[in-house]
Formats: C-alpha cells, sequence, structure tokens
C-alpha cells in the first residue's frame, strides 16, 4: 500500500496527541501531575496541537477536503466515520479540561476522565479503520489495533514525560515509568506483528482470485495496460525485502530501544531527566518510520490479478 | 446511506455473467465502457497523457489474460475485470459519506459524486480493484453496470444493456438478474458451474463467471495413405523421399 506522507504523519502525531491528552486527564483527575497552570496548558496545548495538526494532514489524503463535514454522518457502518465523529467529541471534554485549569487552577477531573476515555476510543477507531479490511492481510490483524493503541500511549506518554521533566522531576521518573512499561508492551506487540505477517500467507491467491486454479498454476500472462495505472499505484506499491529488514531495524532502535534505554537509565539514576526530550522526539521519529513501514509493507488482494504476491 | 439495504428473498441482483471459455481478449467491451461512461452517469473519466509516455486514467473494466496449467494441458484465459456488485459490498460499509451505496431495487452499487470526499478508503477496502479515483474531479468511480443505459427508454430495447454486453462480439457477456434463479443469467451459470471470485472473503459478488471448457483431446497426426495417380517410379521417389 502506498504509505501517503498525510497519513503517516496524522496516525503518528495524532497518535502521540491522543496519548498525551489520555495520560494527561486520567493522572490529573488522580492528582498525581503537577498543578501550575503553565504546565498544564503548555501540556494540553501541544497534545492537541499535535491531535489538530494531525487531523488537518489527513485531510490532505481528501479528493474534496471541503467536504470533509460529510464524513461524520455514516458512524453506523464506517470506523472512518466513528474516527471522525470521536476525534471531534473529543475536543470537548479537552477544551472544558482545560478551562477549567486556567479558570479554577485544576482541570475538572470528569472532564479529564471524559477526555482520556475519548482519546482512546480515538485511536482504535483509526486503528479499526486499518483492521477492518479484508483485502490486505497485514492490516486485518488483531494486533494491529493492539499495537495502534500501545503505540499511541507509549508516545504520548514519553511525550508528557518529557514536558513535565521541565517541572518537576519526580513526576516526570513516574510517567518515565509508565512510557518504559506501554514501550516495551509496544516493542513486543511490534514483534509478534512482525513475525505473523512474515510467516503466513494471505488466504486468496491468483487461484482463487481468478477461479483458474482448477487447470494448474495460474500465471499472469498479459496485464491490461502497459504502464502502471491507479490500481497499481495507489495498492501495488512495493518495498525491496532487504531495505524493509534495515528499516526496520532503525524503526526499532528509534522507537523502543534508544528511548526505553534512556529511560532505564534515567530510573536507574545516571541519566539526568532531562533527557526525556530527546528521548521523545527519538520515539516520535521512529513511530513515523514505523507508520511509513505499515503501509509500506503492507499487500492488497488486487495485486494477484497483476501476478504478485499478497 | 453506507448501511446495505436489507436482503430480500428473490429480491432482484442485476449484474453480468462472463464466459472465460468464449472470451476471445480483444479488450472491446473495455473501450465500449470507457466510451459510453466518458459522457455517461460518471463522466468524464479522466484519461492522462493517453498519447504519451507514462499514460494513465480511469477504466472501469480492465482485460487481463492469464496462462493456467503446464505443457500441453496449459490453456490461455482472457478474464475481464470489473465491479461485481457484491451482495456485502465493503467498499459501501467503509464509506464515512455515504456516498458510497447500495441499490435496494436491483442491487447496483453506485457512488454520489457529489457527496463522495474521495478519501479512497472504499478503493482500499474492495478485493477485486473495481474501484479508481479520478484525480481530476477528486472522486472514486466505478462501473455503473450502465445504469444509464439499463434503464433508459430513449435506447431501443434491445440496447438496454451495459455497454461492455453489447459490443462484445463473442458473446461471452451476459446482462440479467441473478437474484431469479429462472432468469436466462441465472440457467446459465447453473449449466455452466459459474463460480464466484474469492469467494474466502465473503463479498458475495453478484456477477459469475464461466469457467473455460474442458479442452478437447488432441487429434494425433497420421499420414494419409498415397492414393493419387502418378507412374510408379515417382511414387519409389515420394516413399523413398518420404522416409
Amino acid at each position: 500500500m502506498k504509505p501517503a506522507s498525510s497519513i503517516v504523519f496524522f496516525t503518528t502525531a495524532s497518535g502521540a496527541g491522543y496519548g498525551m491528552l489520555f495520560w494527561l486527564g486520567l493522572l490529573s483527575a488522580l492528582g498525581d501531575l503537577p498543578s501550575s497552570t503553565a504546565y498544564g496548558m503548555t501540556a494540553l496545548f501541544i497534545a492537541l496541537a499535535l491531535i489538530t495538526l494531525g487531523l488537518l494532514s489527513s485531510t490532505y489524503h481528501l479528493g474534496h477536503p471541503e467536504r470533509a463535514w460529510r464524513a461524520l454522518s455514516q458512524w453506523r457502518t464506517s470506523w472512518l466515520s466513528r474516527e471522525g465523529v470521536a476525534a471531534i467529541a473529543t475536543y470537548i471534554p479537552a477544551v472544558i479540561f482545560g478551562l477549567t485549569w486556567l479558570l479554577t487552577g485544576r482541570g475538572s477531573p470528569l472532564a479529564g476522565v471524559l477526555a482520556a476515555a475519548l482519546a482512546v476510543i480515538t485511536v482504535i477507531c483509526t486503528a479499526m479503520i486499518y483492521a477492518s479490511l479484508k483485502p490486505i492481510r497485514q492490516w486485518s490483524n488483531r494486533l494491529v489495533p493492539a499495537f495502534y493503541l500501545l503505540a499511541s500511549l507509549f508516545s504520548g506518554a514519553i511525550c508528557l514525560a518529557g514536558i513535565t521533566s521541565f517541572v518537576d522531576p519526580i513526576a516526570a521518573q513516574s510517567l518515565g515509568l509508565v512510557s518504559l512499561f506501554f514501550g516495551a508492551a509496544g516493542a513486543v506487540v511490534k514483534f509478534a506483528y512482525w513475525r505473523q505477517i512474515d510467516t503466513t500467507r494471505g488466504t486468496s491467491t491468483a487461484a482463487s482470485a481468478t477461479g483458474l486454479g482448477h487447470l494448474g498454476t495460474v500465471r499472469s500472462f498479459e496485464a491490461p495496460h502497459t504502464d502502471e495505472n491507479y490500481l497499481l499505484k495507489e495498492m501495488g506499491f512495493r518495498i525491496a525485502r532487504k531495505h524493509a529488514a534495515k528499516l526496520r531495524a532503525y524503526a526499532l532502535l528509534a522507537t523502543f530501544a534508544l528511548p526505553l534505554a534512556i529511560l532505564i537509565g534515567i530510573l536507574a539514576g545516571p541519566v539526568p531527566v532531562n533527557t526525556l526530550v530527546p528521548a521523545a522526539l527519538l520515539a516520535v521519529v521512529g513511530m513515523l518510520l514505523e507508520r511509513w513501514l505499515f503501509f509500506a509493507e503492507a499487500t492488497h488482494t488486487v495485486v494477484l490479478y497483476y501476478g504478485r504476491e499478497a | 446511506m453506507t448501511s446495505l439495504p436489507a436482503p430480500v428473498a428473490g429480491a432482484k441482483k442485476l449484474g453480468l455473467v462472463i464466459d472465460l471459455d468464449t472470451c476471445v481478449g480483444c479488450h472491446a467491451c473495455a473501450v465500449n465502457c470507457k466510451e459510453w461512461n466518458a459522457s455517461g452517469h460518471s463522466a468524464p473519466l479522466t484519461d492522462s497523457n493517453a498519447y504519451q509516455a507514462d499514460p494513465h486514467g480511469v477504466w472501469f473494466n480492465r482485460v487481463h489474460t492469464y496462462e493456467a496449467g503446464d505443457g500441453d494441458a496449459s490453456r490461455t484465459v482472457h478474464f475481464p475485470r470489473s465491479c461485481l456488485h457484491c451482495e456485502t459490498p465493503a467498499c459501501v460499509t467503509v464509506c464515512p459519506t455515504g456516498a458510497s451505496y447500495k441499490r435496494a431495487e436491483d442491487g447496483i452499487v453506485l457512488v454520489n459524486a457529489e457527496a463522495c470526499i474521495g478519501c479512497q478508503l472504499c478503493a482500499w477496502a474492495c478485493p477485486y480493484g473495481a474501484r479508481e479515483f479520478d484525480a481530476d474531479d477528486g472522486v472514486m468511480k466505478k462501473c455503473t453496470l450502465c445504469v444509464d443505459r439499463i434503464y433508459n427508454d430513449n435506447l431501443p430495447e434491445a440496447e438496454r444493456v451495459p455497454a461492455c454486453v453489447s459490443t462484445c462480439p463473442a458473446s461471452a457477456r451476459h446482462f440479467g438478474d441473478l437474484g431469479d434463479p429462472n432468469s436466462a443469467v441465472s440457467q446459465l451459470v447453473a449449466s455452466r458451474g459459474g463460480y464466484d471470485l474469492m469467494p474466502e472473503l465473503g463479498y458475495k459478488p453478484t456477477n459469475k463467471y464461466l469457467p473455460p471448457r474442458k479442452a478437447a483431446p488432441r487429434p494425433t497426426a497420421t499420414p494419409a495413405p498415397e492414393t493419387g495417380a502418378g507412374s510408379a517410379l515417382l511414387r519409389w521417389i515420394d516413399r523413398a523421399l518420404s522416409r
């Protein structure tokens, strides 16, 4: 599948933003975060900025961005529509949470918890857009929503830890511990995911796509057209296996290995707590690469008609 | 609405039956489809650089050619591919705007170009590659089963069939109601063992494909006995040279 940069950026940035909003809303409701208004406003602003930039970026993928509002109507059947509804609904408690923090010195715990819940729901809806597509075996996979959720909670926690490190090193350390847990879980799930897509094959084949399997092996003799068409450009994107292996290693290193090593160093004592900021940046950049690969490595059944593997 | 119409027993299911035994791979169906639809319901159909390097454009119907089997048993099969107007089309249910819909009255899957935001999720959701994005219009386009022909009172009745069906020189394409077990197309499917593409994915395509018939056994060449007139000498020379 073609990795459209607008969508790669959207899922990564909004994922991190919703993760931050989740931890900010939940932990401040529990009274575990610094109470300064400047801190609360900065953290909330960054979370909402990531979410909003991501959502705006996603509209660049549309042929008619001015009609995007129509996408809120079909929540009964469409995960994309549900995502849109959840994304917009999240702003309501998030803004109330911010206003109450600004006006009373403490964010409304109810609004915080509601924002946290809606943030998680939005991330799950995003993941289900992909996980519900049966023609793409690398996406139609239970590990996809599991990873999207863990990636969002990890990147959100480590970003919030980075911001918190300027104000309250103790709270930042606690968030570092949370990041460590969710980062490790995310890495395990990503490994399992890669293993699964590498060792399984699609149920559909050239034989079932053409129904000609009873004649013997089916080989493409002639394509309908001489150049790449929309289907091949959009759904026939190919990445060399050797590059995929290298990129996976870089993604793993930047997203998980280095940030988790820094987190362990901070929690064990020797590494200063303000290295949480570069750790968070590394994790987000690594996740951009991971998300690019999520698209680039996915194959669609339509390529079976063109004599390729899916 | 992108909710699918409730299935009704005996409901009309308009669709195509494509005979892979008689298709000669001439691409006339694809060309006539393009010709009709370039000015029909989903007009225009983009063509960029049509006569230059890197041509691309929207086609509702594309004809592949496959080889199946090995050696003497191998077959060349021409394979037209277009929207199958599935009974449970994910391209409809994933649509966030309601632009994609399946008609309750005849099962045709259509796109309302006025409401389509061009998110292309339906193209991802279709396993058969039936939907193509028109970059000029910014909306998704697909086979309409020539909805603007089959009900068109301005056309003579014989022409009220999809453009691909009307043009096929080999009569490899048949149009009709696959929801009616007594229709000509349903009878054809029953008698020839018509099948679904990728049935394992559960989209329940309406269109059916008829498999190539079993190849007749190849005759083995036997030299014709020498009859004909001619002198004994010439016959002897012929025999000697034939050795």
